[in-house]
């Protein structure tokens, strides 16, 4: 495998080549089911002028529009338009463009990224190609089908002539500009830089450690703010000790920030970010000026609502209500108590599972602590950001501030980790809100306290469940009950189930059910939202039913997925068995499923989920230790993620990040005391340390279809593949998460 | 007055010795490719070298850096060709990149000590630098390959850097 090396760069506004067009835009994958697809910023139309400059000595510069957190999106999206555009990547450079809506879809998250892009960047990358053959093809007097393209050239090998893109970009402008949906592009056979592994263009950036990301932002005259944020969801500062505050070392500012209402009013936080809670806010020439003043803060909080909210007590109010008729039934085939209440009859044959699985809070904990930086002057607010929604950052912080979005700009800038928290836009709004405040420009730093403790947490849940096998060993009756949170008939955001998922519409009596309990903590999206626990409970307890029916765990998985399924219904989404049958059977076959015998205490556990467009099949090989200390040996992933992985280096390491990312969450908890999170830093939500990291194997299986996304699909497996290899190696089942709650922990 | 070099340079500090070295590095003298990950000594992102070993500088008082030399990621090479930050681009080690300073220190101040370390060498010496993204399998490749570049160049080999670049090392897929 070659991989070849860009680097960034800044040039000026001056474009070589202009063109207009329509593009299909982007299209949004949902970041969680409920609001699938649908939703989303307005699709724009796309200049290409806004994502291709040439200059004379041939150096492309692409733009590329999507927000970088460490999947090499940077690169990816100017790997397609290069490609189509027929350039040399080593001629490539790459820009970060600002949040505007002239480059359509700038949002980052649900693995959309690559199905959002391919045919859009392709299709912009080919019209600038077939302008430059026009241009070509005029000059010379001869037919456009007659010339061809190479390396940033046209050429006309009949009369043996050719000119460089650079050459002709004066005259391609003039072209009439080719309609961007019928624009004719590569044929896969001739692609020279998809599939190939190239290095960010941010890569020696980092690691000579330039000032590349949020936190490095420096404006002149900046000043550094900290924020206490109300500890409790809805609570208001009421007075805080300022004047004293005021009087220390290099504070310049201190106030209370009132904050917006309740942002539980709010049933979709993604694209409508109420952020902007209650808090007092300290500004000082240094951040640690700032961080230092706040020891000696003392606020008079107003709690509100939430000030007594308790786990414990959550769980109790959860055992309570799965206990009662549920409220709501999300999908329902056949009956299943019947099917239940055979189970007593004798010689029936009819054998049946009850487990109860406990899903905790989460949190992102991205390596860079939440930051924005923001300058307001003379009405006008410009912005320094890492997030992943930055057009709805901006729309969002206009309002807040009483501006036209025009007068607002957004520089998007390098993120340290997102995994979904930079998809709200809160520190935004603070930053913006302190800028303005004080007439300065500012730099707002979290602390990872801060980051920990005012997160938009994974939600969690509990699933009561009930399954049955028949003598033959077969699936035949599912029952979710599962308790959720949220208000009245809604799920917290990210916290619902999607009722096709499997094994929905592969058991002949199946049935989802949901109750719904108050909540007073931010939820959202966290690498697989939804998928992430979904995935663990389902795949653990089919596991579960697996072993009772005497069945090897895999063959039970294909088995099902060899069933004739029923249909979905309107909004439901749903895996195709035979892909996921093509990866089960790969990661069989990769891992000696099966093959080899294990000693006592070692195990290996299969787990799959389909998510973000992606069929993920997972096995883990594990060693459980005295005292229950677990060391993962090995991991093996197979993924059907389409016909094409554009960029082998970034895909294999988003799966292995996303493997590691999921061992941790197995260690991670979120708990709620007196409204407030008690978890601070990573000591306290810890994720997994490189002598706990296993090797992890990944195959790719393509199959003709559109090439999917990397970031998240590749999670919600390893949980249930862990724990289903610990059951086979220690008889006990994991039914509650961190798996510390029942003892274990990694070696 | 605080003394202290700075890769290399000579610098002074009047302000609070108690503030860690960490927000020096970063808001007094403008070297950002220090990071603050955790403030409590739990990630690493902050790791520099003081007087050769690697620290925590969210956990070091200025006090404590007084009179000690201190290198930090910038000082590591002008332009990347450290053996360590040419293996790391080779290798493709960083997603986000945002711990790499820091687990770039570590790497540095373990192959300083143990030119040949093993995994479970490996292990104990970079336990302390957490990574998010979960480039630990490369990084571990990368620390290897580093090992043996730096090995086979003192073995006489005139180090040019086309030799050094060499050959694709990624994890070798069909
Ligand atoms: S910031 Fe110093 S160890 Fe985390
Ligand atoms: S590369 Fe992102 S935290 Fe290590």
């Amino acid at each position: 495998m070659k991989k070849t090396n860009v680097t960034n760069t800044n040039i000026g506004r001056r474009s070589f080549l202009q063109v207009t067009a329509l593009a299909g835009g982007g299209l949004m994958l949902g970041l969680y089911p409920k609001i699938a697809v649908a939703q989303g910023p307005p699709q724009a139309a796309l200049n290409p002028t806004d994502f291709i400059r040439i200059a004379p000595n041939g150096i492309v510069t692409l733009t590329s529009r999507n927000t970088e957190i460490g999947q090499n999106i940077y690169n990816t999206l100017a790997m397609l338009i290069a490609e189509e555009l027929d350039v040399d990547w080593k001629d490539v450079r790459l820009v970060r463009p600002d949040a505007h809506p002239k480059y359509g879809n700038q949002f980052t998250g649900g693995s959309s990224g690559t199905p959002g892009n391919w045919d859009a960047m392709r299709q912009v990358g080919a019209a600038g190609r077939q302008m430059f053959i026009a241009a070509a093809a005029q000059t010379w007097g001869v037919a456009v089908a007659e010339c061809t393209t190479a390396s940033g050239r046209v050429m006309h090998t009949a009369s043996n002539r050719s000119a460089s893109y650079g050459e002709l970009a004066a005259k391609a402008v003039t072209m009439p500009v080719p309609e961007l949906r019928s624009v004719k592009l590569k044929d896969a056979k001739d692609y020279k830089i998809i599939g190939t592994s190239t290095i960010s263009a941010d890569t020696k950036d980092i690691l000579t450690g330039k000032p590349i990301f949020g936190i490095d932002v420096t404006v002149p005259g900046m000043l550094y703010a900290v924020m206490q944020r109300t500890p409790v969801l809805g609570g208001k500062a009421v007075s805080a000790n300022l004047d004293a505050i005021k009087a220390m070392k290099g504070v310049k500012h201190a106030f209370i920030i009132e904050g917006r209402p309740l942002a539980s009013d709010y049933p979709n936080y993604l694209f409508q970010d109420p952020g902007f809670e209650s808090g007092v806010a300290i500004v000082a020439d240094s951040w640690w000026a700032a961080q230092s003043a706040r020891e000696k803060l003392e606020v008079k909080w107003d709690a509100g609502k939430w000030g007594t909210q308790d786990s414990a007590e959550n769980a109790k109010k959860a055992v309570e209500l799965s206990k009662q008729a549920a409220m709501r039934t999300l999908r329902k085939d056949g009956d299943v108590d019947p099917v239940f209440s055979r189970a007593s009859v004798p010689n029936d044959g009819i054998k049946t599972v009850e487990a109860n699985y406990t899903i905790p809070f989460i949190a992102h904990g991205t390596m860079e602590p939440q930051n924005c930086t923001a300058h307001f002057k003379d009405g006008k607010l410009e912005v320094w950001s890492t997030s992943q929604i930055p057009q709805p950052g901006r729309t969002a912080t206009a309002q807040l501030l009483g501006l036209k979005e025009s007068d607002v700009t957004v520089h998007m800038v390098r993120g340290g980790g997102g995994f979904g928290r930079r998809a709200y836009n809160d520190i935004m709004l603070d930053a913006a809100w302190i800028s303005k405040q004080i007439n300065a420009p500012v730099k707002l730093l979290w602390s990872r306290e801060d980051d920990m403790q005012h997160d938009y947490y994974r939600c969690g849940g509990f699933q009561f469940m009930k399954g049955a096998v028949d003598k033959d060993g077969k699936l035949v009756a599912w029952h979710d009950h599962f308790v959720a949170y949220g208000e009245g008939n809604n799920f917290a955001h990210d916290g619902g189930f999607q009722p096709g998922e499997f094994p929905a519409r592969f058991v002949p009596n199946y049935r989802v059910q949901s109750s719904v309990m108050g909540l007073g903590l931010k939820t959202g999206a966290l690498r697989a939202p939804y998928s992430n626990s979904t995935a663990w409970v389902i795949q653990s307890f089919l596991d579960e039913l697996a072993h009772a029916a005497g069945k090897d765990p895999l063959q039970f998985r294909l088995d099902l997925l060899a069933g004739t399924p029923l249909p979905l219904g309107q909004r439901e989404q749903g895996l195709n068995a035979e892909r996921m049958t093509g990866v089960l059977k790969l990661v069989a076959e990769k891992s000696g499923w099966g093959q080899r015998k294990l000693p006592k205490g070692k195990a290996q556990g299969v787990a799959f989920h389909f998510s973000h467009r992606g069929y993920f099949a997972e096995v883990a090989e594990v060693t459980v230790l005295a005292n229950k200390k677990i060391k993962v040996n090995k991991v093996w992933v197979a993924a059907d993620v389409g016909s094409h992985i554009i960029n082998p280096s970034s895909a294999e390491t988003q799966v292995q990040g996303a493997v590691i990312d999921g061992l941790s969450e197995m260690m991670q908890e979120i708990t709620l005391k007196n409204g407030a999170v008690v978890q601070s830093n990573y000591h306290q939500h810890p994720w997994l340390k490189m002598s706990q990291a296993p090797p992890i194997e990944v195959h790719f299986l393509k199959t003709n279809n559109p090439p999917t996304g990397m970031g998240e699909p590749a999670l919600p497996p390893i949980l249930p593949a862990v724990c289903n290899a610990i059951f086979t190696a220690t008889g006990e089942r994991i039914r509650t998460l961190p798996i510390t709650k029942q003892g274990f922990s990694f070696a | 007055m605080i003394k202290l070099k700075v890769n290399g340079n000579n610098q002074q500090f009047d302000g609070d010795p108690e503030m860690p070295l960490l927000w020096y590095l970063r808001d007094e003298i403008d070297l950002k490719g220090t990071k603050f990950g955790c403030g409590m000594g739990l990630c690493g992102a902050c790791t520099v070298h003081i007087n050769g070993q690697p620290m925590r500088s969210c956990s070091t008082p200025m006090s404590a850096a007084a009179n000690k030399a201190v290198t930090t990621i910038e000082g590591l090479s002008a332009d990347g060709t450290h053996p360590v930050q040419v293996v790391w681009q080779e290798l493709d080690v960083p997603q986000c990149g945002y711990c790499q300073a820091g687990q770039i220190m570590s790497a540095c101040a373990l192959l300083a000590k143990t030119p040949k370390p093993t995994d479970a060498q490996i292990d104990s010496a970079m336990n302390g630098n957490l990574c998010r993204c979960g480039t630990y399998l490369r990084i571990r490749a990368a620390i290897h390959k580093a090992a043996e570049m730096t090995a086979s160049n003192k073995a006489a080999k005139p180090a040019t850097k086309a030799s050094r670049v060499g050959a694709s090392l990624l994890p070798n897929k069909k």
